[in-house]
């Protein structure tokens, strides 16, 4: 036997509630971790992921937890061995910070928002270190330049809501290594972040472990995230790991069926390959939803007698979707996609522009479908009243037929017949979002405007929901308006794409043209910066572009667009310094 | 009914709603004029008695019953109460719901309004409406209605500025619900639970403020009995007949423990945490 490992896990079981050990929600994991080894552990939400990380530091405690069995054992610097599970509460606070460091999803609320970041990151360096005053502020500072961040002494005074959520979540993991920690728990810490930012990120922690030679244990739902930092992968399914092994042969061979269906049934992006091959556009069709010129500005800062600026969210944006297709668009958050989404629907105020829908055969041709589907459903209502709300909305008395209307969508959307009269809370996110699609078609509407609608859900909720979505579309002869940052299901379900940034459309044309041959700067970073399993080989370069501000002083009129055809419906905006 | 079998599981809630319960009846006995005696009708003979068989509260200097003005007065204060919070419950849910669905200057000029209100203590009010009206019950009500409003204006405000925002209101507009159905099913249905809470807090202290007034004369006339009059009455014989004093003392405080208990037990089963079933 060679030297113990960093971290030796032994069927490990974890229960919270009163009587934990009829309540477990780890129900025996078994892992070991060399020291400067990165282990991944994925899963989807329930599977106990968080859980076993937040119990290797005990800090499971805090949450209601109790270990019930097995056992934990931590090397220490020193080379004892330390006992976690049986640990006092004393020892711990030495290990949590000094040998183990975290980082969490959430950066904004994992930092204090009434301290400046220099204070925060020098009191991680006086609780483990002891260094005090002027010494603790250049130790700051120096661990600030480290991940990255430009201009690290003035950032030091800032505080985190002065900084972007990349940003933030550098400095969480500044505060990580204050304490040069031999283990960096990482928790879904790229989750909250866009694509372009996670890359950023996912190269510092490659770039930081290379540096340092800490162990990390990384927990993801997303296995192309890991495919290209991690030494080995454990996966987990309700609170079991059904397979762990060395990343390659677990990939390329995995053996257990929950690994192979997160490998293949869920949507990973392959540039381009994946796009849809039916319903192609006939350019005979006349268009179901036109927009035109659509400008959405909000004001900002109030100024004696008019506002002295305005956020330009949406600017001079435009395209047309025929029926039966599906138009995805694309962007990162802050790129005005759900400003457009809202417009179209008269949610909020054109400042500009033009929506003009076709002839369509309702008088509410255009529904939408929303992010997040605990929110859009009334908790206090039955789903029959739910559903009946279009119906009700549009004068139409709750009569045999709009139930039966209710009763064949349900099963469309593979809701049991007995969901009538049962309440949102009794349902998965998954269910809610069909209910909220059959609710959307209750209107039997032309086209669905679908706002980051899978985004909340599960991986492989997410692929069943995107099959249902097209079986959907090619019955109803629905035309989809599909909103999303991610653009692994962008490209499983779209036609086209149009690519946002900062309010602008860059780029628009055929999926499979725009995914596979990018043209625009910002479309080829956007898509560089997906992960995926195929292109684990490849490293991603610390690129900090940040995304110009959007708030323009009053008056400001951006220079009108000018467009270059890049090949058979693919338009590129022309960049200005091209 | 779920709802009184979840109440009558919750400790507090128990205690208080027995409390209620037997409030209620008893001002039901009483205004159907089941009292032991007349409660209105003078007996010189056997005034300042001390509790006894026949008299089970003693009687005033007139010789009155204390029992039975005891029970008319429970009614009466009862009456005052219910009165006046639904009236402040109303008024209240419509303007703080207004307030948060129009926004802007509506929110604006309506919350002032209310805070302007919010400035007047109860008994200030009352003497306002009497320069106006004459005392009696129907001040009683309507300065304590007025006094309540504003919290109510309040309460529902704040949930309703929030559920304004929530996705499902969007949704709904998507589908073009009129503004009627949205405040009604998707607002006002989801500030129930904030809204019995507060109405039976308020319950409490309309019932204290009842007593308040009719002790300055500002309320229930004589001969009409009532808890706060009857506690005025008493107080130059307190060390003669300490009864006329106890008894309707008593009365107020576990009437408003009663409502006290209902209202944190009701606090409890309508959180949202706690609600594994729809209510």
């Amino acid at each position: 036997m060679t030297a113990s490992p960093l971290l030796r896990v032994r069927d490990l079981r974890v229960g919270f509630g009163r009587q934990p050990a009829a309540n477990e929600v780890l129900k025996g994991v078994s892992f070991e971790l060399a020291a400067g080894e990165t282990l991944a552990v994925v899963g989807e939400s329930g599977s106990g992921k968080s859980v076993m990380a937040l119990s290797v530091n005990r800090l499971v405690d805090f949450g209601g937890g109790r270990i019930t069995g097995g056992g934990i054992e931590l090397c220490r610097r020193d080379g004892s061995i330390l006992d976690v599970t049986g640990a006092t509460e004393h020892d711990l606070r030495h290990v949590r910070g000094r040998d183990i460091g975290m980082i969490f999803q959430e950066p904004m609320t994992s930092l204090n928002p009434v301290h400046t970041i220099g204070r925060q990151i020098e009191e991680a360096f006086r609780l483990n270190r002891g260094i005090t005053g002027g010494a603790a502020r250049a130790a700051a500072r120096e661990v600030l330049e480290r991940v990255r961040i430009p201009d690290a002494k003035t950032r030091l005074d800032y505080f985190p809501h002065q900084l972007s959520g990349g940003m933030r979540q550098r400095v969480m993991i500044a505060m990580a290594l204050a304490s040069s920690p031999r283990l960096l728990i990482a928790d879904e810490p790229t989750t909250a972040l866009d694509v372009t930012v996670q890359a950023q990120i996912m190269a510092l922690l490659a770039e930081l472990r290379a540096e340092t030679g800490m162990a990390m244990i990384f927990i993801t739902h997303d296995i192309g995230l890991v495919a290209g930092i991690a030494d080995r992968i454990l996966v987990m399914q309700a609170g079991l790991a059904v397979e762990q092994g060395e990343t390659t042969r677990l990939l390329d061979h995995p053996e257990h069926d929950y690994t192979r269906h997160l490998l293949k049934a869920v949507p990973h992006f392959s540039a381009g390959q994946a796009t849809r091959k039916d319903g192609k556009r006939d350019g005979a069709a006349l268009p179901i939803v036109k927009v035109e010129g659509l400008v959405v500005r909000f004001p900002v800062g109030t100024g004696l007698f008019r506002p002295k600026g305005a956020v330009h969210a949406v600017d001079g944006v435009g395209f047309d979707l025929l029926p039966g297709e599906t138009l995805a668009i694309v962007g990162e958050s802050g790129s005005g996609k759900s400003t457009i989404a809202r417009a179209i629907l008269g949610l909020i105020e054109k400042t500009r522009g033009r929506v003009t829908a076709g002839a369509g055969h309702t008088r509410r041709p255009i529904q939408m479908v929303f992010q997040d589907p605990f929110a859009s459903l009334n908790p206090r209502l039955d789903v029959e009243s739910l559903l009946a709300e279009p119906a009700v909305a549009n004068r139409q008395r709750r009569d045999a037929g709009v139930r039966d209307r209710m009763r064949l969508l349900l099963d469309r959307v593979g809701l049991p017949q007995d969901a009538l009269s049962r309440y949102p809370h009794q349902f998965s996110g998954g269910q809610r979002q069909r209910l909220c699609i059959a609710r959307a078609l209750m209107l039997n509407p032309d086209v669905v405007v679908l706002d980051e609608a899978v985004s909340a859900l599960d991986v492989s909720v997410q692929a069943r929901v995107l099959e249902l979505l097209i079986d959907l579309q090619r019955e109803f002869g629905l035309a989809y308006l599909f909103i999303s940052h991610d653009m692994a299901v962008v490209e499983r379900i779209s036609h086209r794409v149009a690519v946002m940034y900062a309010g602008e459309i860059v780029e628009i044309g055929d999926a499979a043209a725009v995914l596979s041959s990018p043209q625009h700067s910002y479309t080829r970073r956007l898509i560089a910066a997906v992960p995926s399993v195929d292109r684990r080989h490849r490293h991603f370069a610390v690129d900090a572009t940040q995304v110009p501000s959007l708030v323009r002083p009053a008056g400001y009129e951006p220079a009108a667009a000018r467009w270059r055809e890049a090949g058979n419906d693919h338009r590129v905006r022309l960049e200005a310094d091209a | 009914m779920r709802f009184l079998q979840a109440l009558f599981r919750h400790p507090s809630g128990r205690i208080g709603a027995s409390i209620i319960a037997i409030y209620l009846g008893v001002a039901l006995l009483g205004a159907l004029g089941l009292t032991p005696h007349n409660a209105l009708k003078q007996f010189p003979i056997d005034r300042l008695k001390p509790p006894s068989l026949l008299y089970l509260m003693g009687t005033d200097l007139l010789g009155r019953d204390t029992l039975s003005r005891l029970m008319l007065g429970i009614g009466q204060s009862l009456v005052v109460a219910f009165g006046s919070v639904a009236i402040a419950t109303v008024a209240g849910t419509v303007i703080g719901l207004l307030a948060a669905w129009w926004g802007s200057l509506w929110d604006g000029v309506l919350m002032r309004l209310m805070d302007v209100l919010l400035a007047f203590p109860a008994i200030l009010l009352a003497l306002l409406i009497i320069a106006i009206v004459g005392p009696g019950p129907f001040t009683s009500v309507t300065a304590i209605a007025i006094v309540y409003t504003p919290i109510f204006a309040r309460v529902v405000r704040g949930p309703a500025l929030s559920l304004k925002r929530r996705e499902f209101v969007d949704a709904a507009r998507t589908f073009g619900s009129s503004q009627a159905y949205i405040l009604t099913r998707h607002l006002l249905l989801n500030l129930i639970a904030p809204l019995t809470v507060q109405v039976t807090l308020a319950l409490a202290w309309a019932l204290l403020t009842e007593a308040g007034l009719s002790f300055l004369g500002l309320g229930t006339q004589p001969p009409a009995p009532s808890l706060g009059l009857m506690l005025s009455e008493s107080r130059n014989l307190m060390q003669h007949a300490p009864w006329l004093m106890l008894f309707p003392g008593l009365a107020i405080m576990l009437g408003i423990l009663g409502f006290n208990l209902t209202g944190d037990a009701l606090r409890d089963i309508l959180d949202p945490r706690m609600q594994g079933r729809p209510a």
